[in-house]
């Protein structure tokens, strides 16, 4: 199956046994209904404090200065701070045709646990998993660290063994969320 | 996208590189972090989603009920027929007012091996507190207390206004609380955090104190022995499932006639009676309104505190008065037009008229205004609307009764009565409260774990004397071990799904109808999209369906589904080889409903029905519904159901036949 590449972000992309404008008005069903399920009052909106989590729900990988980004491009309208459907669709539906913000293979995030695992030994501490992830990068919030650690944290050994962990994470999501464009 | 090691400058020391990995490192985990937990929110609203708009279609099923009353007031007035139960109130046996303490003292015995409280009137706060640690045990008070303490009661009731004036100048601050459904460990949550109620310590409950949790008994039985200990200090007002019809969809009354075998006949006709003594509203400081639902744009203070509130036992039935009834004999077929939500024709169709605030009215809604209609109205609006951001006044689509009411429409009544807040319940909140219209309008919920343990938290309002609202919420837990997120998202979203999967199962044939229609070559498979927009027209259920096919249906390599998975794993309770499918389907669909037609007509409360009621009732229901039902198929599997051959059934064992058991989970437990 034919697949643009990330650069040429104006060519379309095509597949088998879509026209493109077919596959366009699938995406578009597939946004809206990602976003009505934040869309409290059925009236089109959303807060805007969710357009991270209704971009991530639809597969896509962004850190916390690719959404702001993205929410850049969105018209939000003032003063409360919600966003509407109409102007949310056409930046989400671009973001989804050129396949942006893709997941990163599960073999990456291991490697990403090993960096931080200075003796190499498998397994890294509460302390300094709490000192690289709460100062360093995008930091956590109390509450991010706090989950993160109720999950994958052992508590008998106060440390997270980052190959199960990371097991039990993607496990997860392949088991209940194949929502993939 | 790669690796983490990048290519560096030769002029970066090893430890800059090294730093620079573990930022990357840290960035990549975040992210990945953040991802999971995007799309763990998500599967969580969706589940809400889900409990959410059952919950309301449930509601609607109880608006086609008051519509079906209705139409068999319309069509019948042959005197033997089923009908004539409704043309006269239904009070089966209306307790005597006169009936006091003694009476009950005198003609219930307590016996020496009960260990309960026992009460002694006037109650004391010793009293109270037997109460509380008695509930705490999950001792049950004996029915000659409850009979006493509820007809004590309404001896109070009665004394109070329809709109209760509160005052802050004394006291330190009132609590305001909201829904309990039956949560008797979040009341006791409450009182613990809180403080008992006394002079020092006022609270005003704002409705819906039973209904679906299992507890609704207890929780009456304390609030009401604090009403009679401090009548000024605690404060009840009416919810719009204080209602005896209600009562009977959504559990409170199946409750109470397993906790009272042999009393709950008296309890709940005594209840019913209570229940309309409940004041309306609740002002404070002739500022802050307190009432259950909300407003509309006719509400009116003035003629809500007037009215004589006793007089509506129930909203679920419009009122009808002796005139239009006879104007109904001529117009002899009702003017419905089938709604838009039939699917398919020949399948069961929905039919309804609605009048502007939702509830349909008696087809004479052309004649001249009538007040009980228009105190109906009145009362209907302040029970079960609901708070929206768009301006206007609408009715309430969603739950079939009441309106949506915009800030323009709160603006103005505030305007009209010089108000500054409106504090409202009936709406289910993930946070336990809510703010809306501006800060003007305050929803609080005070069920936590509300559809299932980890949903939502529930609150309440600490209002001090300047008025300004304080809010604590509190989630009850049943676990010692705190669950972390993803195991709770996991138990509220399988409780959500299996409740969309009898909905599912329920609705079988026009779904097999529906996806057929898409099916052109009978290959049994669909398009997701076709698939979705059949469960779409067919359960009109707004839910991301794309986003939970994966959970309910199977789908081929070729990204197509095969529609008739999603009845895999289910199936009817008994197998009842008489019944055929349709007929099997529709009464599964239709249970509740049937139940409490059934406990209508059952006067006496015995449990049975005559065949010839049974029939009669059935050939009525479904000719108002449109199903097409063969004539001799419900006569037949009725025959097989009366095994004493005696003439009546017991309707409960019949239905209890047509519920939805889960295969798998069926297997669990086997």
């Amino acid at each position: 199956m034919p697949s643009a590449t990330a650069q040429h972000s104006s060519r379309p992309v095509f597949c088998q046994c879509h026209s493109l404008s077919g596959l366009v008005a699938d995406i578009q069903r597939k946004i809206t209904e990602a976003f009505e399920v934040f869309d409290r009052e059925s009236n089109k909106t959303v807060d805007v404090r969710e357009i991270g989590c209704i971009v991530r729900s639809l597969g896509c990988f962004p850190n916390e200065a690719e959404v702001q980004e993205l929410l850049a491009q969105i018209e939000v309208e003032e003063p409360d701070g919600f966003v509407h459907l109409k102007n949310f669709l056409p930046v989400m539906t671009r973001v989804l045709l050129d396949k942006r913000f893709r997941p990163i293979p599960e073999d990456v995030i291991l490697h990403a646990f090993e960096a931080l695992d200075e003796n190499k030994c498998g397994y890294i501490t509460k302390e300094d998993l709490v000192k690289h992830l709460t100062e360093k990068g995008e930091p956590f919030t109390q509450e991010e660290m706090e989950d993160m650690l109720a999950v994958a944290l052992d508590p008998e050994t106060n440390t997270l063994h980052y190959r199960d962990y990371r097991v039990k994470l993607v496990v997860d999501e392949t088991k209940t969320f194949p929502f993939n464009v | 996208m790669g690796s983490i090691i990048g290519t560096m400058g030769c002029s970066s020391s090893v430890a800059d590189r090294k730093s620079e990995n573990v930022i990357r490192a840290a960035i990549l985990i975040q992210k990945w972090y953040r991802f999971t937990m995007a799309r763990l929110e998500m599967r969580r609203r969706y589940s809400l989603s889900i409990f959410q708009s059952i919950e309301y279609a449930d509601e609607q099923d109880q608006l086609q009920l008051s519509n079906f009353f209705t139409f068999m007031l319309d069509h019948c007035t042959h005197p033997d027929s089923v009908s004539q139960i409704f043309t006269s109130p239904s009070a089966p046996q209306v307790v005597d007012e006169d009936l006091c303490l003694k009476e009950f003292e005198k003609k219930i015995d307590v016996p020496d091996s009960y260990y309960g409280p026992r009460l002694s009137f006037p109650l004391t706060v010793e009293d109270a507190n037997a109460l509380l640690h008695a509930f705490r045990n999950e001792q049950l008070l004996h029915a000659r207390y409850v009979l006493q303490l509820l007809s004590e009661t309404r001896r109070v009731l009665k004394e109070m206004p329809n709109i209760t004036h509160l005052s802050t100048s004394y006291s330190k601050e009132i609590t305001v609380c909201g829904d309990l459904h039956g949560n008797l460990d979040d009341l006791l949550l409450i009182f613990y955090k809180n403080g008992l109620p006394s002079e020092q310590n006022r609270y005003v409950f704002n409705g819906d104190f039973v209904d679906r949790g299992k507890n609704s008994m207890e929780i009456l039985i304390i609030l009401f022995a604090f009403l009679l200990i401090y009548p000024n200090d605690l404060h009840l007002n009416r919810g719009n499932h204080e209602d005896y019809i209600m009562n009977l969809r959504y559990g409170f009354t199946k409750e109470v006639s397993k906790k009272y075998k042999d009393h709950w006949k008296q309890i709940l006709c005594l209840l019913r009676d209570v229940f309309s003594w409940l004041p309306l509203a609740t002002i404070i400081d002739s500022k802050v309104l307190i009432l259950h639902g909300g407003i509309s744009d006719t509400t009116d203070l003035d003629f809500l505190n007037a009215l004589e509130r006793n007089k509506l036992k129930s909203l679920m039935r419009p009122p009808k008065s002796v005139k239009e009834r006879q104007d109904q004999t001529e117009k002899r077929i009702p003017t419905t037009k089938p709604s838009k939500h039939i699917a398919n024709q020949h399948v069961a169709g929905k039919t309804q008229h609605n009048s502007s605030s939702g509830f349909p009215e008696p087809s004479g809604s052309n004649l001249p205004p009538d007040p009980a209609l228009k105190e109906w109205k009145q009362i209907l609006d302040i029970l079960w609307s609901d708070p929206r951001s768009q301006n206007g006044c609408t009715p309430n689509k969603s739950r079939g009764g009441g309106c949506y009411f915009g800030p323009d429409v709160t603006a103005k009544l505030f305007e009209r009565y010089n108000l500054k807040m409106l504090i409202r319940s009936h709406e289910f909140k993930p946070e336990g409260y809510e703010i809306s219209h501006d800060g003007k309008v305050i929803t609080i919920f005070s069920a936590s774990n509300y559809y299932e343990e980890g949903s939502n938290r529930g609150a309440y309002i600490k209002l001090n004397p300047e008025l300004i609202p304080r809010f604590v919420q509190y989630q009850v837990s049943k676990f010692t071990r705190r669950k972390n997120l993803r195991e709770r998202v996991g138990t509220i979203e399988s409780s959500a799904l299996k409740s969309l999967r009898e909905k599912i199962y329920a609705h079988k044939s026009e779904l097999t109808s529906a996806f057929a229609q898409y099916d052109v070559n009978g290959t049994g498979r669909i398009s997701v999209n076709d698939w979705a927009a059949a469960m779409e027209s067919v359960l009109q259920l707004e839910l991301p369906w794309r986003m939970l096919r994966s959970q309910l249906a199977q789908m081929n390599p070729d990204g197509e589904v095969d529609f008739m998975s999603c009845f895999y794993d289910l199936k009817m309770g008994q197998p009842t080889k008489e019944a055929q499918p349709a007929l099997a389907e529709t009464l599964c669909r239709y249970r509740k409903d049937l139940e409490i037609i059934f406990n209508i007509i059952d006067k006496d409360h015995s449990g049975l029905i005559s065949l010839e009621e049974f029939s009669q009732t059935w050939r009525l229901f479904t000719s108002h519904l449109g199903i097409d039902v063969q004539d001799d198929s419900i006569d037949k599997l009725v025959l097989s159901i009366d095994y004493n051959k005696d003439g009546h059934i017991d309707f409960s064992e019949f239905l209890e036949a047509f519920h939805v058991v889960h295969r798998l989970e069926k297997k669990a437990t086997s």
